[in-house]
């Protein structure tokens, strides 16, 4: 129990930690994409293109994650007995 | 009583994660179109032997063990999601990920886990902008290939050296993701040093991964030996069943 509580704790302390201490800051928390490939691409004359398929239009996303959601479960439940096959009795 | 402890670690876990998912964050992998095309092209050269001997060992160890696939779908799902959950660095200001190749590498060897991470990569690359499909090669190289074979290498070598399995854990997360940040630095100094000396740039790209990569691979350490401590201690025929 006393485990539980302290890892718990601990969890909780470090999540509010970070929450203050990125609402606090000045900084713009970009990611090392941005701030380190992007950077010196850029200075390189090679700045990153759109992705080639891009799906990045009004709620496209959802539509495609919805189709990739369905045809990846219904492949999972077609093919379900070769994913999950009974354990052997010996 | 048991299931109420439980129940009171998930909702203050999960209030922590909702604490924390609104603060924006963004990750890495090299983006569509910042390597020219015959770059491109020779790293997708570079991966793709690795590929195909990880698919054939994956239609090799299927056969000896029909259990394998639904660990492989668990292993790909772990390295889908700790490669794209971007966490904030306070002492540089920036977000990175770690990379979970390493610890994949523990688990189901590092040639299977250059596939599950070839699937993570390319539905990153698909539905989240993160990466691309033209760099899909070169971010196979650096996450696939030379962080699960670092991770993998290190973790072999030190355990049998010194025979303690939790160094051994830590240096495999540790060094895969640093693995992986320095064929990216080799990646971008490469196609991109121009005029400019590549020894020397490839090292000043390297030293700007350092502040964010230093506390993050130590990090990948730490969760590394926390998730090869995890099965160990629950479920340790996992590990004899699933390991090259």
């Amino acid at each position: 129990m006393k485990k539980i509580w302290l890892a718990s704790g601990l969890v909780i302390l470090l999540a509010l930690g970070m929450y203050i201490g990125l609402r606090t800051s000045d900084s713009k928390w970009a990611g090392v994409d941005e701030s380190v490939v992007e950077k010196f691409a850029i200075e390189a004359k090679r700045p990153p293109h759109e992705p080639l398929i891009n799906i990045e239009h009004g709620d496209l996303p959802l539509l495609v994650f919805l189709l990739a959601g369905a045809a990846g479960g219904f492949t999972a439940g077609y093919c379900f007995r070769g994913l999950f096959p009974a354990k052997s009795e010996s | 009583m048991k299931s109420k402890h439980r129940s009171i670690t998930v909702i203050l876990v999960f209030t922590s994660l909702l604490v924390l998912s609104a603060v924006p964050a963004f990750a890495m992998h090299i983006t569509e179109g910042i390597l020219p095309v015959q770059w491109a092209v020779l790293w997708f050269a570079v991966s793709a032997p690795f590929l195909f001997l990880g698919l054939r060992e994956l239609s090799l160890r299927r056969q000896q063990n029909a259990q394998l696939m639904p660990m492989i779908g668990l292993v790909g799902a772990a390295v889908f999601i700790i490669s794209c959950m971007p966490i904030p660095v306070p002492a540089a200001g920036t977000c990175s990920h770690p990379c979970g190749t390493g610890i994949a590498a523990i688990f189901i060897g590092p040639l299977l886990t250059v596939v599950v991470s070839s699937v993570a990569l390319l539905l990153q690359a698909l539905f989240l902008a993160h990466g691309g499909l033209s760099t899909l090669g070169a971010n196979l190289a650096s996450m696939g290939v030379a962080g699960a074979f670092a991770g993998y290498g290190i973790f072999i070598l030190v355990k049998r050296l010194t025979g303690s399995w939790w160094i051994a854990a830590f240096l495999c997360g540790l060094l895969s993701d640093w693995a992986t940040y320095s064929v990216t630095s080799l990646q971008l100094a490469s196609a991109l040093h121009g005029t400019a000396p590549f020894g020397k740039f490839f090292l000043t790209v390297l030293l700007a991964f350092v502040p964010t990569q230093v506390p993050l691979g130590i990090l990948e350490g730490f969760l590394c030996v926390g998730a090869y401590r995890f099965i160990l201690t629950r479920r340790p025929e996992l590990l004899k069943i699933f390991t090259v």
